[in-house]
């Protein structure tokens, strides 16, 4: 075999030396593991695809389930995760700054951009954690199970409740005490156990208590399940829909409504959205928190001057590589998962 | 020992100043690109209800615009513009060939169980 090759014009052989796609090695294996990662999640978001299809309407809307800003309360459609996608973006643009000042050996300028994009790393996760809290503790009418049998969501402004005045004393509240704190808690749990009447509610210590609570306003029921009645899709507004759904919450029965979201039921549509959700964004935010520890480990090098020394800052393009990926997958999960 | 025979592709990306500064101008430029789609995109989502007559439009823009916003990502991001063809081809080919044909056979086999289900077949 190796005296095959003797006759033959020394152009025309490889000889090994030159690499075909002319990439290092750690480079090109990051490339292979990205190409890999992402057929994890298009497989998750095709498999997404694929239940919302078979669920049609059923399936909920993405500005009706997330409308809430931190301090602001309810009525703001998609602007939190705008906020959120538009972090990741920037923090995308920083890293790519860094990268830039890697390739004119900038260590002062690859410090810079990559404390910013730690930074960035850490805003975004957070923003995850306070929409995962929000969405499993969920809104204050929850979903309701009309009389017919239909579930349907409610929207609209909640009446704040102002307080608590027990009418007929248990183990820790006396008669005619006033109770101020933990009343939504208190409220929801009565609901749930079906001890939620007209004008009173069973307390946890057994005391019953007259609810002093505001009118609700621009009520609206908007049906999930089909019943014997309403089908989905259904829209009822106004007092229709304020009569039904307090006809479901005081009727004394348990597990009326329900509340935010766990693995088993939520308010928001079937059961799998809850399980995409917290799937799907709970694997991407692991991306992305183990993308903020991948940083910092190299930033950590970058200060040690290990790179300078080396003559190239390569680890920044590899590591950057995975953080625009990170940022590239929530560009789907942002469409798809909230918009369409 | 030095070796003769290895090359070190990792010192291609390096660049002087002027060039760095032609590069970072294409990183802004990308960046309020990006920043201009995704604000339109959630107006569009806000205001435009799922119930409207122009809502596939809209669906089939934000499909349209996501994936302008992966490909300035991936191209001028992710550097894979600037990569030899060859290593180009082979990552973005194989994926979307087989990315298609998922998605169009997820979503066909969806459509017929949602068929079925509202016939009560099943």
């Amino acid at each position: 075999m190796a005296g095959q090759s003797a006759g033959l014009d020394k152009s025309t052989l490889w000889g090994g030396k030159e690499s075909p796609f002319q990439t290092s090695y750690g480079k090109l294996m990051m490339w292979f593991f990205l190409v890999s990662d992402a057929l994890t999640f298009s497989g998750l978001l095709v498999s997404y695809g694929f239940t919302r299809h078979d669920a049609q309407e059923a399936w909920p809307i993405g500005e009706e389930t997330f409308n809430s800003l931190p301090f602001l309360g309810h009525g703001y459609p998609l602007i939190y995760v705008a906020l959120m996608t538009f972090i990741l973006i920037v923090s995308s643009v920083t890293m790519v700054l860094a990268v830039e000042a890697g390739h004119r050996m900038d260590k002062k300028g690859v410090v810079k951009w990559m404390i910013a994009t730690i930074i960035g790393g850490f805003f975004f996760v957070g923003s995850q954690a306070w929409e995962w809290y929000h969405f499993i503790h969920g809104s204050e009418f929850g979903k309701i199970e009309l009389a017919d049998g239909s579930q349907a969501i409610v929207k609209g402004h909640f009446g704040e409740i102002e307080n608590f005045t027990v009418i007929s004393p248990g183990r820790h509240h006396k008669k005619g005490e006033v109770i101020k704190t933990d009343l939504m808690h208190e409220y929801q749990h009565a609901a749930l156990e079906g001890k939620l009447k007209k004008d009173s509610i069973t307390l946890h210590d057994g005391s019953v208590a007259r609810v002093n609570k505001k009118a609700d306003d621009h009520m609206e029921l908007i049906v999930k399940k089909n019943g014997k009645k309403n089908k989905i899709g259904t829209k009822i507004q106004g007092k229709r829909a304020e009569e039904l759904y307090y006809a479901s919450l005081y009727s004394g029965k348990k597990d009326q409504v329900i509340y935010g979201a766990n693995l088993e039921q939520n308010e928001y549509g079937p059961q799998q959205y809850a399980q995409f959700f917290f799937f799907i964004t709970g694997f991407h935010g692991f991306h992305v928190f183990s993308g903020v520890v991948i940083n910092i480990i190299i930033l950590i090098g970058v200060m040690m001057g290990i790179y300078q020394k080396r003559g190239h800052y390569e680890m920044v393009e590899k590591t950057g590589l995975y953080w625009h990926f990170v940022d590239l997958v929530w560009v789907f999960v942002f469409t798809f998962f909230y918009l369409v | 020992m030095e070796r003769d025979d290895i090359i070190e592709y990792s010192l291609h990306g390096h660049h002087d100043e002027d060039t760095g500064k032609k590069i970072r101008k294409k990183i802004w430029f990308v960046t309020i690109l990006l920043t201009v789609i995704t604000i339109a995109e959630v107006a569009m989502g806000a205001y435009i209800k799922q119930s409207s007559s122009i809502w596939p439009l809209i669906k089939w823009s934000f499909i349209v615009l996501t994936l302008f916003k992966a490909g300035y990502i991936v191209m001028i991001f992710m550097h894979l513009g600037d990569e030899k063809k060859a290593l180009r081809n082979f990552i973005l080919i194989p994926y979307f060939l087989f990315i298609l044909y998922l998605i169009f056979i997820a979503l066909w086999e969806a459509l017929a169980i949602n068929d079925a289900l509202q016939q009560n077949v099943i």
